[in-house]
């Protein structure tokens, strides 16, 4: 029992510590962003990183999950002669939702990862203790930019699998199984309203942006610096943005939608 | 305030310095200064804490105790931006290098000098060929960190570390898996760079003959507490047991082979439990 409670006493006070460093390293990263702004080229080599190397991915997984929708929608929405509402369907469920948390998580697993694991590395081999040491901010050189270019990133990333996704639902649904092509983009344009669902969902995806970066660099910049430390912190990455995503989802869904 | 301790000749002091990593202390009390223009060296056994020493000199560790006196500044008690200003002041080799890997060994060592200074791009090529060719790699210019050799990007890293021309170079275990041509390329550069630059060099090391060699001061250190110092003939005549077999290398003596461990015969005959 002792035991127990000594666990769980000691399992607390490291969340707590991890908390506080998190959330200082944080408050540090912000404190950088102006110097970020006033270099905007190591701002766009990031942007390139993180953003444009993700490219593929998002793209190639909206097209699907799209696909997928424009299926399901199909064979749901055609028990209720519904059919012609698929375009609706389709385009509310990736705005809305689809989009910002799948591809944040897809974010979190390509780049993310990437991010904790450059950090990690950059801390094991000495080289932002040597950047400190030439007098040169790790926090400002290094971590803002790639902070900055995640958050701009993730709301472009996510605009780009909600388009790809609703090509995807029409290449089915119209090209496929014979929904009228005009009212699959008419009841679209009809129905999704710009305030509730697109700037929604644009929103959320900025709050995942800068939940899944801040974590990313984090845990890249407080790895244990040698081999085993810095693959525990890659898994952490993932782990914590995903549930992090998921639990920031719900509330914010709650906040948008909760009182319609 | 006024910090600075009026001692021309030393360009660092140690005073009475302790800290603690865990419950395991590091140092403890120990004194310790650095003339201006020489090379001295701190040596001792692994895992002393010699590299912690140099992070402490250089601002990027708090002691529990003590005081460290960079050119007259108490490092820790400097704000944040002046500590800025003085570590522009120092170079350190750090062991690996610490090289930049996702830039050229050109880029790498330009990288000071286009972060502090507005200096034109022209001149700037200027500076980082003079220091390349004095470290003997004005043609590995283009080459990246991982083409090179762990003696070359140590040799590269000190090319960068000159770059802001310092008052004082820290170097991290130099010699460290050199092949003995690196070696002396290394033992050479850091003598003479310190003869020709002016500089100030503290030299952190375990290779007692190479360290020996070219350093005009050793300090000892062992379990916190410095053991010795003096020029490197009064460490080598030194009449003490634990100095001579640090110094010669020897398996047993005052430090002894065996990691402290219970009987050997009682532990082989032990039985049940695993450990």
């Amino acid at each position: 029992m002792i035991e127990f409670l000594q666990h769980l006493g000691n399992g607390t006070l490291t969340s707590f510590g991890k908390l506080g460093r998190g959330s200082r390293f944080l408050i540090q990263i912000l404190s950088g962003l102006t110097d970020t702004l006033a270099r905007p080229r190591l701002l766009v080599n990031q942007l390139y990183s993180v953003g444009v190397l993700s490219f593929m991915l998002i793209s190639i997984s909206g097209l699907f999950v799209g696909m997928v929708l424009g299926l399901q929608g199909y064979y749901t929405l055609s028990d209720f002669g519904a059919e012609e509402t698929l375009g609706v369907m389709v385009a509310a469920s990736l705005v809305r939702e689809l989009g910002p948390v799948v591809s944040a998580l897809l974010f979190a697993g390509r780049a993310g990862s990437a991010l904790t694991a450059e950090i990690g590395l950059m801390k094991a081999t000495e080289q932002l203790s040597g950047m400190e040491m030439m007098a040169i901010d790790p926090i400002k050189r290094i971590i803002s930019p790639r902070f900055l270019a995640g958050c701009i990133a993730m709301p472009l990333l996510a605009g780009l699998f909600s388009a790809i996704g609703i090509i995807g639902g029409e290449l089915i649904g119209s090209g496929m199984l014979g929904v009228d092509d005009g009212a699959y983009w008419s009841q679209m344009q009809a129905k999704l309203d710009f305030q509730d669902d697109i700037i929604n969902g644009v929103l959320k995806s900025i709050a995942f942006g800068f939940v899944s970066s801040w974590i990313a660099l984090f845990e890249g910049y407080d790895a244990i610096p040698t081999s085993e430390g810095v693959s525990r912190a890659t898994t952490r990455t993932v782990v914590n943005s995903a549930f992090s995503i998921l639990g920031l989802d719900f509330i914010l869904t709650a906040l948008m939608f909760g009182d319609n | 305030m006024d910090n600075r301790i009026h001692q021309p000749n030393n360009l660092v002091s140690i005073r009475n310095l302790t800290f603690s990593r865990g419950d395991k202390k590091i140092f403890d009390d120990i004194s310790l200064d650095f003339e201006r223009g020489k090379i001295t060296a701190i040596m001792g056994p692994s895992g002393t804490g010699k590299t912690t020493l140099l992070k402490l000199i250089g601002g990027q560790l708090y002691p529990e105790t003590g005081s460290i006196t960079v050119d007259g500044n108490n490092v820790h008690q400097l704000p944040r931006k002046r500590l800025y200003e003085l570590r522009k002041r120092i170079g350190m080799l750090f062991q690996s290098g610490a090289l930049l890997t996702d830039m050229s060994v050109y880029d790498n060592v330009a990288f000071p000098l286009r972060e502090h200074t507005r200096l034109p791009e022209s001149m700037i090529r200027s500076l980082v060929l003079m220091k390349l060719q004095a470290v003997g790699l004005r043609g590995a210019k283009n080459l990246s960190p991982s083409q090179l050799s762990g003696g070359m990007a140590r040799r590269v890293a000190l090319a960068r570390a000159i770059a802001l021309d310092p008052m004082m170079i820290l170097y991290d275990e130099p010699f460290t898996g050199q092949d003995p041509i690196s070696m002396g390329v290394l033992v050479h550069l850091i003598k003479s760079l310190n003869a020709a630059l002016g500089l100030t060099s503290i030299i952190v090391s375990h290779d007692v003959e190479e360290t020996s060699a070219i350093a005009d001061y050793i300090y000892v250190i062992a379990d916190g507490k410095v053991v010795d110092h003096g020029t490197p003939d009064a460490i080598k005549n030194s009449s003490s047991a634990w100095i001579q077999q640090f110094m010669t290398g020897a398996a047993d003596g005052p430090v002894h082979f065996h990691y402290p461990a219970k009987d050997y015969i009682d532990d082989l005959l032990s039985t049940g439990k695993r450990y």
